[in-house]
């Protein structure tokens, strides 16, 4: 026998975000301009504004990647250049896209769309097939850990809608995606032009059995992607009114990073070691009797111990673990010199910052073939490997494969302070 | 028995949980904040997230009004009331000022509105009062140059965006370090629609100043507008004034936000028009947008919020 416990707050919808990946040429703006066209979400003014542009520039059909460019730069040179986020909602879900440029030189973009996606669609053209590019992308999404992936096998049409062309694609991404961790795929063959599969199912493609792209977006299962098991609280501010009313009161203000906590639960503080109670989880709406990640809460606890922030609270059988040594896929993000054993950064991970000592560069990634360079001694901007780092503080981690929010870093120039790596944690 | 438990936010939990996260970022990472507060739905739903971030505390830092010096009465009642209400430290920066120092000049004309003016005022009080952070509440949804901002968003010594130098924003890990004469504008509603934001006032009861809602009102129409008469209005040849029932969608400098007409006189009835809209907030009721494809990018770049 088995039963099932909801606890869910708020009687909206739930929220997707999806990333996208290609370049113009494979149709994604037209399918994101689909998608948002189809669930009226593309206003009259703006398409007018689209529509007076395009003929500005000359161009046939109105262009609605134009929607997505906003940048004079994006639309004088007709490419996407940085990360845009769009927004639309069905009567099911809410969604925020991250459309991101396809290029390897936007690597950096696309990795800064991808970090927190629960989705992402990535473009074949069927007449191309799976293309250096088309693994990269699927790449970087597993690397991200993005937990569901669609692999949109578009241009159906110029394909004469054969079954024969998009088994062969799948056939072959299947065998490279093995190499990956993928742990949702699904292949959808479309026609973003004709709205083939897009939000309705193809006449054109009776042979496909599975859903519409909209339709997979509004029903695939996100709420268990969150790690629930790891209990995690990154002490951001602490609360402490010292009026009449609150006079005693002590919160520890926090977004929930994993796990579930509720009033009652024993619970330890890092690094001091210090163990106590949850005595009240409190919101301005009142107590709750359960928080999980994402929610941002504050937690009182039952003995009076020194905590501030960049402390972690968890379980005492279950703590993250505590060092100054970092292994991490570290992607670098900046033009502006490369990162070379012996530098060092500031660093941030959860709500805490650190300095930290690039000890050592074991490889670097090549991201269209997965061969691991290990005679490399530095990283260019966009290219991806894996980093040893030596931090002044402890820090309270876990794997990225774990938990994305506690197993995640940013690199921060202290010159300039600008970020220039991401990197996910190693076990 | 086996037991599995479905946990999960709906999306304006979801969105109210960001920014709580982003608010409190900038509190406890920033030496002098500010909220800017000009009584329009999108920062009265900001103040009052960051109301709820410190719940019990008061606000840690103050909010700040650019006051063009046209503006709606209605707003300005509204704005000293939620000040008063909440113990809050309001700081003003008025464009007058500005105009009466010579720092800026005021265009003259019919067309004339101090939109632009702002970003100086802004400058000037952000440099006086040596705010490091910036709250303001654009979003995302509204128009497409903001569709590429950041959340945290720095500027330099001369308060300049610049779009292809931005920060990659990644995770929720927001960098918000910057040298002395830099600031970061920060915007915690970077997500949220104008959908999200009705919905989130009907759900929480929130109050907001009563042009929002339809109302008789002397207006004119000007470039499909339609602009209140009154004291910052210059009529030109052909315009007569008449009475409608309009309300406002946008709250901004009174001599270029635009009415529309609306009988919804109450927060389920504009969120029912809003949900059926098929124009902008902006394309709607915003002469300042219009000037060009990039009029917004090209403010921006100079300092605009």
């Amino acid at each position: 026998m088995s039963g099932e416990i909801s606890t869910h707050y708020g009687e909206g919808n739930e929220m997707l975000r999806l990333a996208t990946a290609g370049s113009v040429d494979d149709g994604k703006s037209t399918l994101i301009g689909r998608l948002l066209y189809d669930s009226k979400s593309i206003f009259e003014d703006q398409l007018e504004a689209v529509e007076r542009t395009s003929e500005q520039m000359g161009v046939e059909h109105t262009n609605l990647a134009l929607l997505t460019d906003g940048l004079r730069a994006e639309r004088e040179q007709g490419i996407t250049i940085d990360v845009a986020y769009r927004y639309f909602a069905t009567p099911k879900r809410k969604f925020i896209i991250a459309d991101t440029p396809g290029h390897i030189q936007y690597t950096r973009n696309m990795v800064t769309g991808a970090s927190t996606a629960d989705l992402a669609i990535v473009l074949i053209d069927a007449r191309k097939g799976v293309l250096e590019q088309s693994r990269r992308h699927a790449f970087l999404a597993s690397l991200l850990r993005i937990p569901h992936l669609v692999l949109a096998v578009n241009k159906m049409d110029l394909v004469d809608y054969d079954e024969k062309v998009f088994e062969e694609i799948k056939a072959e991404f299947r065998d490279f995606a093995r190499k990956l961790d993928i742990a949702d795929l699904t292949f959808i063959p479309v026609s973003a032009l004709h709205g083939d599969n897009i939000v309705e199912r193809s006449r054109n493609m009776d042979w496909y059995q599975g859903s519409p792209v909209l339709h997979h977006l509004e029903e695939v299962h996100i709420a268990s992607d969150r790690n629930l098991v790891d209990a995690r609280f990154p002490v951001q501010y602490v609360l402490r009114p010292h009026g009449d009313e609150f006079h005693d009161y002590r919160g520890y203000a926090g977004r929930i990073a994993g796990g579930v906590f509720k009033p009652g639960d024993e619970v330890m503080v890092l690094p001091s070691g210090f163990t106590s109670r949850i005595a009240s989880i409190d919101t301005a709406d009142g107590p709750v009797d359960e928080a999980f990640a994402p929610m941002s809460v504050t937690l009182r606890l039952t003995d009076e111990i020194d905590i501030s922030r960049g402390d972690m609270i968890c379980r005492p059988n279950n703590q993250p673990t505590v060092t100054q040594d970092l292994d991490a896929m570290v992607c670098w993000m900046t033009e502006q010199g490369s990162l070379r054993p012996g530098m060092k950064l500031a660093l941030k991970h959860s709500t805490r910052w650190a300095r930290a000592l690039v000890k050592d560069l074991q490889y670097r990634l090549d991201v269209n073939t997965l061969h691991r360079d290990d005679s490399v001694s530095e990283l260019a901007l966009n290219e991806i490997g894996r980093v040893r780092l030596r931090t002044t503080l402890p820090m309270f981690v876990d794997e990225y494969r774990r938990n994305r929010e506690t197993g995640s870093l940013i690199l921060v120039d202290e010159g300039t302070n600008n970020t220039v790596g991401a990197g996910m944690l190693l076990s | 028995m086996t037991t599995t438990t479905h946990y999960g936010l709906d999306h304006l939990r979801a969105l109210e949980a960001e920014s709580i996260h982003i608010i409190r970022e900038v509190a406890a990472e920033f030496e002098r904040p500010v909220l800017l507060f000009s009584g329009g739905k999108d920062s009265v739903v900001m103040l009052h997230l960051a109301q709820k971030a410190f719940w019990p505390c008061r606000l840690p830092f103050p909010v700040m009004h650019v006051d063009t010096g046209h503006n709606f009465d209605e707003v300005i009642e509204f704005r000293d009331r939620v000040v008063e209400r909440s113990s809050l430290r309001l700081v003003v920066g008025s464009v007058q000022d500005d105009i009466d120092a010579g720092r800026v000049v005021e265009n003259t004309g019919p067309r004339a509105s101090r939109n632009q003016l702002q970003t100086t005022t802004l400058l000037r009080m952000i440099e006086e009062e040596r705010f490091d952070a910036v709250f303001g509440g654009a979003r995302r949804d509204e128009e497409k140059a903001r569709a590429k901002e950041r959340v945290f968003s720095f500027r330099d010594e001369f308060g300049q965006w610049d779009p292809k130098g931005q920060r990659p924003e990644l995770w929720n890990l927001y960098n918000g370090r910057y040298r002395p004469g830099e600031h970061i504008r920060v915007f915690p509603i970077s997500n949220w629609t104008e959908l999200d934001i009705w919905s989130y006032i009907e759900r929480e009861g929130i109050e907001l100043p009563s042009i929002y809602f339809a109302h008789e009102r002397e207006v004119f129409e000007r470039d499909g507008m339609l602009l209140s008469t009154g004291p910052h209005a210059r009529l030109m040849d052909g315009e007569v004034p008449e009475r409608r029932v309009v309300r406002y969608r946008t709250v901004g400098d009174a001599s270029c936000t635009g009415a529309v007409e609306s009988p919804a006189a109450t927060v389920a009835e504009v969120l029912a028009e809003v949900a059926a809209t098929r124009i902008t907030e902006r394309g709607a009721t915003r002469a300042d947008d219009r000037a060009s494809e990039a009029a917004m990018e090209d403010r921006k770049r100079q300092g605009y919020f």
